[in-house]
């Protein structure tokens, strides 16, 4: 069945749609990933304006992360604090990640720019997945590694010290903050959540438990995701309502699917078919910037109201 | 008496141009863009009416569709770095977002001739030409002639020669299919009645295409409120977040 986006302006499969969301969704459930970073270029795929695909991405993200929020609120593993500072640099981050999406697109190269982030962090987080796994495949065959004690570094000696209880950690805001603006750029740039850049740098920067890194990440990335939904409505009007349930239909079922298959397979091999899906999308995208393109000329119409 | 006959003649070919007349009928003169819209096929016919007996000459009919004008940048990848980026541009001032031109026969040779396409803007080139190219641009004819090409490809731009029929010199038909990436607007009609390359007689009029129902709906939300749009859209994302999840405990706690 046909549908018509009143926003992107072009029709296409409603069951295709609702497909991609399944698929990613079954993903982002098995992995606990948000799924932004494997959807996006899947809707550059399959036709999509770019600028369209990002910010009703950012749309259905704020979707899928509440959901999953919810889970981690029962549960208590949300850390408020950590979560509102991380926060408050993500809506800044987001500003100025908008800022710099809508100067590029004035000067035509919003294309590369979302193309070139998509290959370099896709590139290195699915490099270091594949890496990670493979080590992780070789280590249970042969067990009795030893794990290596957390260092103190310069997080420890910022000013700015902040008492996080449900961490358990006495460290400066500054940090965090960091992270949070990155994350919010990076948002509004790629159409993502950034819970895939998030949660490393919660874990091995700030240093926070592994218990509480998921649900605090997720409480950031509804409010972040929803600040970059606003700014892209307002300022690029970009955000395709009738797409975005689509997505997200297929999204949270997919995910409650995934989370029940996740639980019954082996984690690292999963982990290494993530990484190779990672890198064909990561390849797949390089390819499109080093080869010639059959097209050398593209159109692109003035939007506005 | 030269001037004379010379007047006589441009008379005889006045009212030639007045006895054969458009009569046209049109299977619509209303799209409507609805949540389900996949394109849309105008049969566009009609007669021609005259007093007179049919002229040995034979008469040829061109149907044309033109979409709403906006101004379209235009640009071209070049290597730099090892990869391609957008480098060079050219701003159209208004390109029609949709172009179809229907004959009965070849365009140029048989149905209209080059001087009377420049008084009517018929053709494609003559209908983004017209628009104002950049001049101070080397090569600005390359992007112009990328943006045809780019919009034939998406079916935005056709030109069906020879796609009209024209039955006894009297009746004429054609299908003109448009695409699903409409934009709204108003699409003027033209249907012109050429004989040896001259335009003997013109008709005009509309076809209104519009978002209708939800989309409608939406995309003026967008544009009138971005606010509110935006708000609507997080709080459906939150109610079908929220809907999931208490759904699926639902159905886990069985």
């Amino acid at each position: 069945m046909q549908i018509y986006l009143p926003i992107a302006e072009v029709s296409v499969n409603a069951f295709l749609l609702l497909g991609l969301g399944g698929l990613v969704g079954i993903l982002s459930g098995m992995f606990g990933v948000g799924g932004g970073f494997l959807m996006t270029p899947l809707l550059f795929f399959i036709g999509i304006p770019p600028a369209v695909a990002v910010a009703t991405e950012a749309n259905q993200i704020v979707a899928s992360s509440f959901s999953g929020a919810l889970a981690h609120f029962k549960r208590r593993t949300v850390d408020f604090k950590m979560g509102l500072v991380l926060m408050l640099g993500g809506l800044l981050g987001a500003a100025l990640g908008v800022l710099l999406f809508n100067y590029l697109k004035s000067l035509g190269q919003v294309d590369l720019l979302v193309r070139l982030c998509y290959v370099v962090f896709l590139g290195i987080i699915g490099g270091l997945m594949f890496i990670e796994s493979l080590n992780a495949i070789l280590k249970s065959r042969n067990p009795g590694g030893v794990k290596k004690r957390r260092e103190r570094n310069l997080v420890h000696s910022l000013p700015f010290k902040v008492r996080f209880r449900t961490s358990g950690l006495y460290i400066s805001a500054i940090p965090p903050f960091v992270v949070g603006v990155f994350v919010g750029i990076l948002s509004a740039i790629m159409g993502v959540g950034g819970g895939f850049i998030m949660v490393p740098a919660m874990i091995y920067i700030i240093g926070m438990p592994t218990k509480v890194v998921v649900g605090t990440s997720l409480f950031q990335i509804i409010f972040v995701t929803a600040f970059t939904t606003i700014l892209h409505a307002t300022t690029n009007y970009t955000v395709d309502m009738v797409l975005a349930v689509l997505l997200l239909v297929g999204g949270v079922i997919g995910a409650q699917v995934g989370t029940q298959l996740g639980t019954r397979l082996k984690a690292e091999q999963l982990r290494i078919l993530l990484a190779f899906m990672v890198l064909t999308v990561c390849g797949k995208l390089a390819l499109d910037l080093l080869l010639q393109p059959a097209e050398l000329y593209s159109l692109s119409v003035a939007q506005g109201p | 008496m030269t001037r004379f006959l010379f007047a006589l003649f441009m008379f005889s070919g006045v009212m030639l141009a007045q006895a054969e007349e458009i009569v046209l009928g049109m299977s619509q003169n209303e799209v409507a863009i609805t949540a389900t819209f996949d394109g849309s096929n105008i049969l566009v016919f009609g007669a021609i009416k005259r007093d007179s007996p049919i002229p040995k000459v034979p008469l040829h009919v061109i149907v044309s569709i033109t979409g709403p004008s906006k101004p379209v940048v235009v640009r071209r990848k070049a290597q730099q770095f090892g990869i391609w980026l957008n480098k060079d541009m050219v701003e159209v001032d208004a390109a029609p977002s949709f172009y179809a031109i229907a004959t009965t026969g070849s365009f140029f040779r048989e149905v209209l001739s080059e001087t009377e396409d420049l008084q009517h803007n018929v053709s494609i080139n003559r209908a983004i030409s017209l628009a104002g190219a950049p001049k101070n641009t080397p090569n600005a004819q390359n992007f112009t002639d990328a943006l045809i090409r780019i919009r034939r490809e998406q079916g935005l731009y056709q030109s069906l020669e020879g796609t009209v029929a024209l039955d006894q010199q009297t009746l004429f038909r054609t299908t003109i299919k448009m695409p699903a990436s409409l934009t709204e607007g108003e699409y003027k009609t033209r249907i012109f009645l050429t004989r040896e390359g001259r335009v003997l007689n013109k008709f005009e009029t509309s076809i209104d295409v519009r978002k209708v129902g939800l989309e409608r709906f939406l995309f003026k939300l967008s544009r009138d409120s971005p606010l509110t749009y935006g708000l609507l859209s997080i709080a459906i994302a939150i109610m079908a977040g929220w809907l999931a999840s208490a759904f699926f405990q639902v159905i886990r706690s069985r």
